[in-house]
C-alpha cells in the first residue's frame, strides 16, 4: 500500500535521506511535512521508501515511525536507520493505543484500504491529529474522461486500469468531507492541490474545489483543533 | 571411552581457552526458587569499551552456541558462529563497539553448568543442578555487565534462544537497553518446539550411557543419544527447499541403494556427521537443561499473560527480524511481538527476510540481514551519539 508505488507518483528521493531538502519530497508530502511540529511523534502509514520519515527525522527532529505493506520498502527503510514495520492500515492499526502519536499520516493510501471508514476512525484515535491526502475522484479531468469516453479514467494520479488498480475505494473530496461529518471527525487545516501539487485558495468544502483539485490534504482530529 | 571423549580429552585444557572468567560469589535467586552460587561466568569480548562506556553490545548465543562468536572453537577449531557479522568494519564493528558474549548459565563452555562440580558433593552436578530459565541466564549476564562497570548497553542482539534473552533483557531491564535486536525468535516457545525438544531429551535419556545423568562420575558419555538429539534438532533448523537444494535424493559415495541401513543418502550422512561432531563439543545434561529453559520461556506469562506489559517501561529501539522459511520460529510469532510492542507504542522495526535457508539463516551469509542490521545499528548509534570508528 505504498502510496508512491501504487499510484505511480514520482518518488521524493531514490532512498531515504537522499533528498537534500523539502524540494526533493513529493508535493503532498512536502505540504504534510510543513504541517508537522518539531519534535512530534509521527506514524506514517504506507511510508513507501521512507522519504517523509527521513525528512521529518532530519528537519524536524521528529520521533517518526512507519508502516509499509511492501517488504522491500520496509527493508530499505530499516537499512537506512528508520523505524518501520511491515503491515497495513487495515490490519495493524487496532493494536496501537489511543493518543500514541502527535500525528498519524496516511498519504495517498486511504483509497486502497479495505475499510476506509474504520481506518479513518483508527487514525484519529491513535493520533492527536491525522493528516490524510488522497486523489479526488471529482477532479474535472476524471469526470471528463468518464463523460466523453464512457470509460474508467486511468489518468494523472489514478493511472491504473480498472482491472488492476489497487484503488478500491475511490472518493471525491465532497464524499470525504461528508464521511468525516457523519462519523464525527473534525476537519482542521485543509488544502486542495492542482495538477502540479500547488495549493488552491478554495474552500475545500465548495463545489469548485471538488471540481478543480486533483488531490486533497486534510488535517483531522477527534477533538476540536 | 568413546572416540569423542578421547578427542575432548586431547583438546586444550579449559584454562587455556581464550576469553575471561568472572567468579560470582554472591548467591543469585533463580526462578525455580533456589539461591544459586557461587558460580562462574565464562565470557569473551571484542573491541574496546569507550570512555563513556556507551558502546557495549551484548551478544546472546543460541541453544548450542557459546561465548566465541568470532573465535575458533577451542575444541573443534571451527570458525566462530557469527564471524559473518563480527570484525573490524563488520556489521558488529569491533572498531566501533565493545562486544561481550557470555556462555549461558547451565552451559558447558566454562559458565557453571551441570557438568561442573557440585561443591556440596565434589561430584558433577548432573541432575542436581537447578532448573534454569532464560530470565536466570539474563540475570547472570546482568551480574557480568555490572562487573564490567557498564550502566547501559548500546545493544543486545541474538538469534533463536539468543532472541529470547534479548526480549528478556528488554523486559527485565528496560532502562539499560538502548537498542535490541531479536532475530528469529518468539515471545514464547511453541508447542511444536517443545515437542521437538522432548524428542531430543528422550533420545539422550534413552541412551544407556546417560546413567540417570551421572555419566561423568561413571566415566561414560551418552554420545549416541546426544547425537540423535542433535540430528532431530538440526532438521528443524533447515527447510525442505534448503535440504532438497543441498542433497535432493542423492546417494552418498555409491551408485545404488545398499538394501540396508547404511547412510545411503547424502542427507543421512550429513545428519550423522552433524550428530557425531556435536557430541565432541557439547554436554548432554547441558542440552537437557538449556532446551528446558527454552521450553519454559513465555514472556507474557511473566506479566500476567499480557505481553505488551512486558514492554511497557521499555525505551529501547527494537528491530525484530524473521526469515520466510523459518518454521521453527515463524514470522507470525515475530509479528505477534510487533503487535505487542505497538500496543505500547514502542519504537520497533520489523523486517522479514526472504530466504529458503530456514531458521539457521541467522547464522549464514544473508546480505539482506547484514544490510538491515547495519542500517538499524547505524541509526541507533547516531541517536546514541556514538562516534564513528576512527581511521
Amino acid at each position: 500500500m505504498s502510496g508512491s508505488a501504487t499510484l505511480g507518483l514520482p518518488l521524493g528521493a531514490a532512498a531515504p535521506g537522499g533528498a537534500s531538502g523539502p524540494a526533493g519530497l513529493r508535493s503532498d508530502l512536502r505540504l504534510i511535512a510543513g504541517m508537522i511540529d518539531p519534535h512530534a511523534r509521527v506514524l506514517d502509514i504506507g511510508c513507501g521508501d521512507g522519504a517523509l520519515l527521513a525528512h521529518l527525522a532530519r528537519e524536524k527532529a521528529a520521533d517518526s515511525r512507519g508502516i509499509e505493506l511492501s517488504q522491500s520498502g520496509v527493508n530499505i527503510c530499516v537499512s537506512h536507520g528508520l523505524s518501520v514495520i511491515q503491515g497495513d492500515a487495515d490490519s495493524d492499526l487496532a493494536a496501537y493505543p489511543t493518543g500514541a502519536f502527535d500525528y498519524v499520516v496516511l498519504s495517498q493510501t486511504l483509497q486502497a484500504t479495505r475499510h476506509p471508514r474504520q481506518v479513518l476512525e483508527d487514525l484519529v484515535r491513535i493520533g492527536k491529529r491525522a493528516i490524510v491526502s488522497f486523489p479526488n475522484f471529482g477532479f474535472w479531468r476524471i469526470r471528463l474522461v468518464l463523460l466523453a469516453h464512457g470509460r474508467m479514467p486511468a489518468t494523472g494520479l489514478l493511472n491504473h486500469q480498472w482491472y488492476d488498480t489497487p484503488n478500491i475505494h475511490l472518493c471525491t473530496i465532497r464524499d470525504f468531507v461528508v464521511l468525516c461529518d457523519e462519523i464525527g471527525i473534525r476537519i482542521g487545516q485543509s488544502l486542495t492541490l492542482d495538477r502540479h501539487g500547488r495549493p488552491y485558495r478554495l474552500d475545500p468544502r465548495g463545489s469548485l474545489a471538488n471540481l478543480l483539485a486533483e488531490q486533497g490534504v486534510f488535517v483531522l482530529s477527534r477533538e476540536k483543533i | 571411552m568413546t572416540a569423542s571423549t578421547a578427542r575432548i580429552l586431547r583438546s586444550r585444557p579449559v584454562s587455556d581457552w581464550p576469553g575471561h572468567r568472572l567468579a560470582v560469589t554472591e548467591k543469585m535467586r533463580l526462578d525455580c526458587g533456589v539461591d544459586f552460587g557461587p558460580f562462574t561466568i565464562a565470557y569473551q569480548t571484542y573491541g574496546t569499551l569507550n570512555a563513556e562506556r556507551s558502546n557495549a553490545v551484548l551478544v546472546c548465543h543460541a541453544l548450542t552456541g557459546d561465548q566465541y562468536p568470532a573465535d575458533p572453537h577451542p575444541i573443534t577449531d571451527h570458525p566462530g558462529w557469527w564471524t559473518t557479522l563480527i570484525g573490524p568494519g563488520g556489521v558488529l564493528d569491533t572498531d566501533r563497539y565493545f562486544l561481550i558474549c557470555a556462555n549461558v548459565l547451565g552451559g558447558c563452555m566454562g559458565t557453571t553448568g551441570p557438568k561442573d562440580l557440585d561443591p556440596a558433593t565434589g561430584e558433577p552436578w548432573a541432575l542436581d543442578f537447578p532448573l534454569i530459565t532464560i530470565r536466570d541466564m539474563v540475570r547472570a549476564q546482568k551480574r557480568l555487565i555490572d562487573h564490567l562497570g557498564i550502566e547501559s548497553l548500546f545493544c543486545v542482539i541474538g538469534g533463536s534462544m539468543g532472541a529470547m534473552q534479548v526480549l528478556e533483557w528488554v523486559a527485565s531491564y528496560p532502562d539499560i537497553v538502548f537498542a535490541a535486536v531479536p532475530i528469529a525468535g518468539a515471545a514464547r516457545h511453541s508447542a511444536q518446539n517443545i515437542a521437538f525438544h522432548e524428542v531430543g531429551r528422550q533420545a539422550i535419556m534413552a541412551d544407556p550411557d546417560w546413567c540417570g545423568g551421572r555419566y561423568l562420575s561413571l566415566g561414560r558419555n551418552p554420545a549416541r543419544g546426544l547425537a540423535v538429539a542433535r540430528m532431530a534438532a538440526h532438521i528443524t533448523y533447515l527447510s525442505e527447499p534448503a535440504l532438497h537444494r543441498k542433497f535432493g535424493r542423492n546417494l552418498q559415495d555409491r551408485n545404488a541403494v545398499s538394501w540396508g541401513f547404511d547412510a545411503d543418502f547424502q542427507v543421512e550422512s550429513y545428519l550423522r556427521h552433524q550428530g557425531s561432531t556435536f557430541v565432541d563439543r557439547f554436554d548432554a545434561n547441558s542440552y537437557l537443561y538449556i532446551t528446558r529453559a527454552m521450553d519454559y520461556f513465555d514472556l507474557a506469562a511473566e506479566y500476567d499473560g499480557m505481553l505488551p506489559q512486558a514492554f511497557a517501561d521499555s525505551k529501547a529501539r527494537l528491530c525484530i527480524i524473521s526469515f520466510t522459511s523459518d518454521w521453527l520460529f515463524p514470522t507470525a510469532e515475530s509479528r505477534e511481538l510487533v503487535h505487542a510492542l505497538n500496543a505500547v507504542a514502542a519504537n520497533v522495526s520489523f523486517v522479514e527476510i526472504e530466504t529458503d535457508k530456514g531458521h539457521d539463516a541467522f547464522l549464514l551469509h544473508e546480505p539482506e540481514l547484514f544490510a538491515t542490521l547495519r542500517g538499524f545499528l547505524a541509526g541507533c548509534a547516531e541517536h546514541r551519539g556514538l562516534a564513528r570508528a576512527e581511521g
